[in-house]
């Protein structure tokens, strides 16, 4: 999948590297700033109040 | 010679005829193997995504809300009306000064609003954290430590009760098992400083909400003393317990008078950030 994805990326090997570089740091971004902070209201291993929930 | 031909012509075609088949199952075989690869992908992407959450939840949350911290603990110290330096140390010999009854802030109850700052030696001479109101995930996720809103405000009569993360957000009272008794916990507002000392701690199910009350686990019984209690996550990496830090008040001072002076380089670091 990712061989395929790298092999139709347009342009030279230098600037397909580039490409592929900015597409991971674009998803560890999006993880980070949005799917993880939503994704923990279901984590129940950091509750440190008592008692109400 | 014609026989050889002939005989060369059908072996030929017989190798063509292999090679179709050949090629044909290379095919099959390819597209089950593209599939696995397919797959595999996938589930080493998996992989490295969990990964990705463990360094979020234990590494980055607590750059992140460190930094959040910080800036409220600057904003309040900013806004913050006294003198940061400490009142000329008295002689020795004469009683502390008395101050009278402490002033109480009025109930806030809107949850998201700082309304002081905690300092604890203990936990490092330079922590000073906001109070944040509220213990929604909301506030403990990024202010730290969150009053509970059915408690009393700093310097009430009663219980004044305080929830936050021992992991991850801050870790704001991952040393909360490090307390001893005798240790002060300061806590500034608009209008002064209260100083508690660390009394006892406790280690309890995570239903016992007992500890909240005005004589923490007291049922009915009217309160008479100015208790803090902090509650954290117990054991450090689990939610199986809580461990609960009781304190009580000890003296008041307000804004006008300056901080106590074990505390007053960090208020004073704080408002020159500010």
């Amino acid at each position: 999948m990712y061989g395929w994805i790298f092999r139709h990326l347009p342009g030279p090997l230098w600037f397909r590297i580039l490409t592929a570089a900015l597409f991971i740091a674009a998803s560890v971004l999006v993880l980070m700033q949005f799917v993880f902070p939503w994704f923990s209201q279901f984590n129940p291993i950091n509750d440190s109040t008592i008692g109400g929930n | 010679m014609d026989e050889l031909l002939a005989g060369n012509k059908a072996a030929r075609s017989r190798q063509a005829r292999n090679r179709k088949r050949m090629r044909a199952a290379r095919a099959r075989q390819g597209f089950v193997r593209t599939l696995i690869q397919f797959a595999g992908e996938l589930l080493i992407t998996a992989g490295v995504v969990v990964l990705l959450f463990v360094v979020w939840e234990l590494w980055w949350t607590n750059i992140d809300a460190g930094n959040t911290q910080q800036n409220a603990v600057s904003q309040f110290a900013r806004n913050f009306q006294g003198p940061v330096t400490p009142a000329a140390p008295q002689p020795a010999g004469t009683p502390a000064k008395n101050y009278g009854p402490p002033v109480v802030m009025p109930a806030i109850n809107s949850p998201g609003e700082v309304f002081g700052v905690a300092y604890i030696p203990r936990f490092g001479k330079d922590y000073s954290r906001p109070l944040v109101d509220g213990v929604a995930r909301a506030q403990l996720d990024t202010l730290g430590l969150g009053r509970y809103e059915s408690s009393t405000m700093p310097g009430g009569v009663g219980n004044f009760a305080v929830a936050g993360h021992r992991q991850t957000h801050g870790a704001v009272l991952d040393a909360i098992d490090t307390l001893v008794p005798g240790d002060k916990i300061y806590v500034q507002t608009r209008d002064g400083y209260y100083t508690y000392v660390f009394r006892n701690d406790q280690i309890v199910l995570p239903t016992q909400g007992d500890v909240l009350l005005p004589v923490p686990t007291q049922k009915n019984a009217k309160p008479t003393q100015r208790f803090m209690t902090l509650t954290s996550c117990n054991p450090r990496f689990g939610t199986q317990e809580r461990i609960i830090a009781y304190a009580v008040m000890e003296s008041w001072q307000p804004a006008s008078a300056g901080p106590p002076a074990a505390i007053a380089a960090q208020v004073a670091a704080n408002k020159s950030k500010g």
